[in-house]
């Protein structure tokens, strides 16, 4: 057992070996969670604290040393609430990838290996959930089961199983066929047996991929959510501090609240992409580069 | 299996996923702890008002009952009254519809095309500063949150440069002549530009890489040398093989990517404050008016499988090898 530990993290640095764009989005994604899990002691105000300096308001204050992205017409500081925002972010996204991974692949290693009923009726389930429009469905849910993060995390699950389930499932079909899987079922291994010990690790890249992806689309989807209002009011985020932007229409004057944030997103987002892409190629050598 | 027993068996798929999609919109608006009747049953109304109007709205009926309820009306294209408005909903959302799809079909057609050109050019192009730049850019533009892009764009072409409006679909007191003056005049031209380029940029990394890949297998095919050889011009040859190779790709991608547009299309048009269905919907929400909401979901589920649909019809054509099954 211990082999076999060893054996799957060196087969997960094997992955990133060569792979610079994999590496660069390995280490954001890295510093974005100690960014998120320290955000108190990084972070020199609190995201909705009103900054006086002088005994006056720092509005709309330009980025300069003292506050690096500026500071917003309420007279907060956009770096304290880029760096707090990074929760909501990290949450969401990495809660919503792991769900989405874990349903995802067991609906689609189900409905490849066994075929048939299962199958039709998994198949049936996702072709209905690719019909749901993604964001308002998790607009509705939570606005009628409550504003938490939480419920924003259940939203996203209950919908983005379905690629991973879809593309895994193809892969578990040509699995099947292969004589491994065939000599342990001759030996008498059980069909949960098989399913776990010999297609499971096998799909395990794939997986991978599609968590990363996953994330990427769930950071996006939070976003989303919170420039509408529907966000954890509670936490800090990204979306928010954009929307409060857009409702004072004071990007005319603050370039600089529009941007941290947004480029904040992108870089946590990428970094979703990279490490997917880098898991993608394990699986589809033919992709070399993008 | 021939082609048109394939159609009618993917309609017939397309219809049951649709009833599906009905219901559980049904259950979704009833069965889940936040109750959209609270919402407008006020409880300081005296008893007798309160019951008059969920009997006027067929909710004191037993669950199944109001299903069915339900189901006939939307078959008859009642979809009841706005709390809002105070006008049928059929109504309402048949015009935001028009909006939203007029909007949707050339941002997404714009990307498409200029994203195939561009992709074709970065393959051609290997290895050169503008393949690297392309790249970088669309990857990272497709990461981006799509409101952040339509913010960029109005603070840059709205507010510094003054060039285009800050939303909306028409100048306000505009008289239109016809409903043909709606979509064909100048005034949308001008309103509809920073969006539908807001939803093109966003959009257009997927045809790009597609088609630059395609187009990069295509190079190093063996019968592109017998085509130089016979002294054609190579990138007339290429594009077009290219372009027919990847358009496969292109179009199954489209139809995974369907749902998220209609999901994009909330964040655009609420940016933008384009009356289409996805603005519609979160007012909708807003304001706690639940018929809207539920005929807008319905409706946008719709429009999601109909394309699907659509691509699906597509796809087969476009791939003489697929029989259909």
């Amino acid at each position: 057992m211990n082999r076999k530990v060893k054996f799957f993290f060196q087969s997960q640095v094997d992955v990133f070996r060569g792979d610079w764009l994999g590496i660069a989005g390995a280490i954001i994604l890295g510093c974005f969670i100690l960014m998120a899990v320290f955000a108190p002691l990084i972070a020199p105000y609190k995201p909705d604290e009103m900054i006086y300096r002088d005994g006056r308001l720092q509005r709309l204050q330009p980025p300069s040393l003292r506050h690096p992205f500026g500071t917003t017409q309420m007279g907060h500081d956009i770096f304290s609430q880029v760096i707090y925002g990074s929760r909501a972010a990290v949450l969401v996204g990495v809660l919503s990838a792991v769900l989405v991974s874990i349903i995802g692949t067991s609906v689609g290693i189900i409905s490849g290996y066994y075929g048939g009923t299962i199958d039709a009726f998994l198949m049936r389930l996702v072709d209905l959930s690719f019909g749901i429009p993604f964001l308002p469905f998790i607009i509705i849910l939570v606005a009628l089961t409550g504003l938490t993060f939480w419920n924003v995390v259940i939203g996203i699950t209950l919908l983005l199983w379905r690629t991973p389930a879809r593309v895994i499932r193809s892969q578990v079909l040509s699995l099947k066929t292969r004589p491994f899987v065939e000599a342990s079922r001759v030996l008498g291994a059980s069909n949960f047996r098989i399913m776990v010990f010999q297609i499971a690790p096998n799909v395990l890249p794939l997986t991978f991929a599609n968590t990363a992806l996953a994330m990427g689309w769930a950071i996006l989807t939070e976003a989303n959510i919170s420039f509408l209002g529907y966000g954890d009011p509670r936490m800090a985020s990204w979306g928010k501090v954009l929307f409060q932007v857009y409702i004072l229409q004071a990007m005319t004057i603050a370039w600089w609240w529009v941007l941290a944030p947004g480029l904040a997103i992108i870089l946590l987002v990428l970094s979703g992409f990279f490490i997917g892409r880098a898991y993608e190629k394990v699986t589809n050598p033919r992709l070399k580069e993008f | 299996m021939g082609k048109r027993s394939f159609i009618i068996k993917r309609i017939i798929h397309m219809g049951i996923t649709l009833f599906l999609l009905i219901t559980i919109v049904f259950l979704m608006f009833r069965l889940l702890p936040g109750d959209p009747l609270a919402m407008y049953v006020n409880t300081d109304m005296p008893i007798e008002v309160q019951k008059a109007l969920l009997s006027r709205f067929g909710l004191d009926k037993p669950l199944h009952e109001q299903y069915f309820l339900y189901l006939r009306n939307l078959f008859t294209g009642d979809m009841g009254q706005s709390f809002h408005y105070g006008q049928p909903v059929i109504h309402l959302i048949m015009e935001r519809f028009w909006n939203t799809i007029v909007l949707m079909s050339v941002g997404i057609g714009l990307a498409y095309i200029v994203g195939i050109l561009l992709g074709a050019l970065a393959a051609w192009k290997r290895g050169s500063t503008f393949e690297i730049v392309s790249i970088f850019l669309t990857v990272s533009l497709r990461s981006a949150p799509l409101f952040w892009i339509g913010i960029i764009f109005i603070m840059i072409f709205s507010m510094w440069l003054d060039l285009l409006p800050l939303g909306g679909i028409r100048t306000p007191g505009l008289k239109l002549a016809s409903t043909w003056e709606k979509f064909f005049s100048l005034d949308f031209l001008y309103h509809m530009i920073l969006p539908a380029f807001t939803l093109a940029i966003y959009y257009i990394g997927t045809p790009f890489l597609i088609m630059r890949s395609t187009m990069l297998e295509v190079m190093n095919e063996e019968f592109i040398e017998i085509v130089k050889a016979k002294g054609v011009k190579t990138w007339q040859v290429l594009f077009k093989h290219a372009m027919r190779n990847s358009m496969l790709p292109a179009v199954t991608m489209l139809s995974v990517m369907v749902s998220f547009i209609m999901g994009g299309q909330v964040m655009l048009e609420t940016i933008f404050r384009w009356p289409g269905l996805g603005s519609e919907i979160v007012q909708s929400i807003n304001t706690r008016d639940y018929p809207m909401a539920q005929a807008l979901f319905v409706m946008m589920g719709a429009v999601i499988l109909v394309m699907n649909f659509i691509v699906d019809l597509l796809y087969h054509y476009l791939d003489p090898r697929v029989t259909y099954e």
